[in-house]
């Protein structure tokens, strides 16, 4: 009954195990201390005991980094690396996003009416459409509104009025619904022209459909590559820890052998993992900011060249934090892996 | 305390170590152990220590049965067993201080009730005045004395030591056993494998012998007892 773990200890438990007569040792004690022994067994006291560990061991695993401090910047700068890749490209699919909304990212289509259709049937077509789930809103254009539309945005306003009739056929403008993909806008496109009345449908700004298609295979691509690089980096924080422990595997045994539980052998190397982490997802962050720095005016003449005022979007704050703490997850777990496969190992002999 | 109950160790490969080993000590009691190298010696403290466990056979400390331990329990079990090992095992990159302190950290004490006991332990083993020091920069004898006092900072009912004179000259083996014997005073169990005959006899205590992982004697060595002659 004597050997338990310690929160199913009760605070007598030391004293009350039998034939252990340990209560009366003065001598190595000079100090009054009976009962002494029990108080520590508490609950409360083994919270803050076990707190006091952590703490130790977080800042004795950075002290050790620190202490060497050329090598732990090479990690450093080896994670940071790492890092900073996958999140360099969600950041540019993001802006080239962003670039693509401004042009109204939802795509649009033109329905052409054949111009002698009467306008009781235009307007029959354009209820039946607005009633189209993959439609979101339908707006009619008459051939006048677009002659002028067509004059006001072009400079062939006056050939225009030259001819003796109005070119243009009437037209609905349909803006789709937002979730439509690209087959399902092409299968709309098909049944749209089916319909009476209409001549043809054309599809306005396809290409930004094409470019969010493109944007969104981007964004799997460098997900998957970042998967790919943190797969990395706990590979090589994996490593490093290891190297860590075999470089202290004396300490490992002795600690074993006064009656350290693997829990808190584990400790001050997952608090490596987490220091090599979290300081690479900080360098990570470094090198993206300044990166962003150095691309921001190229990046905004070129958008004044074409007339946009299109701001490069840059890391947040919290996505800052986020990276941060991302890389410390990673690390720890890093460290995890390293210890649960090396610790085992190393056992008294 | 701690009883014995036919134990054997065959390791792999099909070496016996022990056979049919059985003894039991009590609170309080010195005990020596002796027997040549390879007679099983280091192996019977394995086992005590659960850093091997029994073929055959009962292992028990305080009525605990260590089989029946799994290994999570083994740093509890540990927890009640000071080792003084003879190559001190202390480690380099910190104070004798925090050498001593590294088994009541393990367990939990509050820094100020640990840094009483550490203090009250190198006071026993008469190196209060060092414990800022680094043990490389100890005597081997004051080495050996930081081992002690880690053995015994968190008062374990049970104390091993294993050559614990090996290295050190007459004189410092006996303040060593002097120490020993006064841990028996308080109710410890003392567990001593050694080879120093002369020592054991002067002593006059208990004698386990063991030859080939057999126990060959057990009781105070009266004459020269070929068996245990080391």
């Amino acid at each position: 009954m004597s050997i338990q773990p310690p929160r199913r200890r009760s605070s007598n438990t030391r004293s009350a195990r039998p034939g252990a007569k340990r209560v009366s040792t003065p001598e190595i004690e000079p100090t009054s201390s009976r009962g002494a022994s029990s108080h520590h067994t508490a609950v409360g006291d083994r919270w803050q005991a076990y707190l006091l560990h952590h703490r130790h061991s977080a800042k004795d695993s950075l002290q050790r980094l620190l202490a060497k401090p050329l090598q732990s910047l090479l990690t450093w700068l080896v994670l940071g690396v790492a890092l900073a890749l996958p999140a360099i490209l969600l950041i540019s699919m993001n802006n080239l996003q962003a670039l693509g909304q401004r042009w109204d990212g939802a795509p649009q289509m033109s329905v052409f009416i054949n111009p002698r259709a009467q306008t009781a049937a235009i307007e029959i077509i354009q209820r039946r459409i607005s009633q189209h789930d993959g439609v979101q809103q339908v707006e009619y254009i008459s051939p006048e509104q677009a002659l002028s539309d067509f004059e006001s945005q072009s400079n062939l306003g006056s050939a225009l009025r030259s001819l003796e009739a109005n070119p243009l056929p009437p037209a609905l403008v349909i803006t789709p619904a937002a979730q439509l993909s690209a087959e399902a806008l092409t299968e709309l496109g098909a049944e749209l022209e089916a319909m009476p009345v209409v001549d043809e449908v054309v599809f306005d700004q396809a290409w930004v459909q094409r470019l969010h298609e493109i944007l969104r295979l981007g964004e799997v691509i460098s997900l998957s590559l970042g998967a790919l690089l943190a797969l990395g980096v706990v590979l090589v924080i994996g490593n490093t820890v290891r190297l860590a422990i075999e470089s202290r595997r004396e300490e490992i045994v002795i600690i074993k052998l006064v009656g350290g539980t693997n829990a808190f052998v584990r400790r001050p190397f997952l608090y490596t993992g987490l220091w090599y982490g979290g300081g690479g997802g900080l360098l990570a962050l470094l090198l993206l900011v300044s990166g962003l720095q150095w691309i921001a005016s190229p990046v905004a003449s070129l958008a004044a060249l074409y007339g946009s005022d299109f701001i490069l979007q840059g890391l947040g704050l919290s996505d800052g934090i986020l990276l941060i703490l991302l890389a410390s997850l990673i690390g720890w777990l890093g460290a995890w892996l390293a210890v649960g496969r090396h610790l085992g190992e190393i056992e008294p002999q | 305390m701690l009883r014995f109950d036919q134990v054997s160790k065959r390791y792999p490969g099909g070496h016996d170590a022990l056979s049919r080993v059985s003894f039991e000590l009590s609170s309080g009691e010195m005990t020596f152990l002796t027997g040549h190298s390879g007679a099983g010696k280091s192996t019977l403290l394995k086992l005590i220590m659960l850093m091997e466990r029994a073929s055959q056979g009962q292992v028990l400390i305080n009525n605990q049965n260590l089989n029946r331990l799994s290994s999570s329990q083994i740093p509890y079990l540990r927890r009640q067993i000071g080792v003084v090992f003879q190559n001190h095992q202390l480690l380099f990159d910190r104070s004798v201080y925090d050498n001593v302190a590294l088994p009541l950290v393990i367990e939990g004490y509050k820094p100020k009730e640990a840094a009483r006991r550490v203090r009250a332990a190198l006071d026993k083993v008469g190196l209060l005045s060092k414990e800022k020091l680094n043990p490389l920069t100890l005597s081997g004898g004051e080495q050996q004395r930081v081992g002690i006092a880690r053995a015994v900072v968190n008062k374990p009912p049970l104390l091993l030591a294993d050559e614990p004179t090996g290295n050190l000259d007459p004189a410092l083996s006996a303040e060593i056993m002097n120490l020993f014997q006064q841990f028996t005073d308080v109710g410890v169990c003392v567990l001593i494998a050694s080879h120093d005959i002369a020592l054991i006899r002067r002593l006059n205590r208990r004698v386990l012998g063991l030859s080939k992982g057999e126990l060959v004697h057990d009781g105070v060595l009266t004459n020269v007892d070929t068996a245990t002659k080391a």
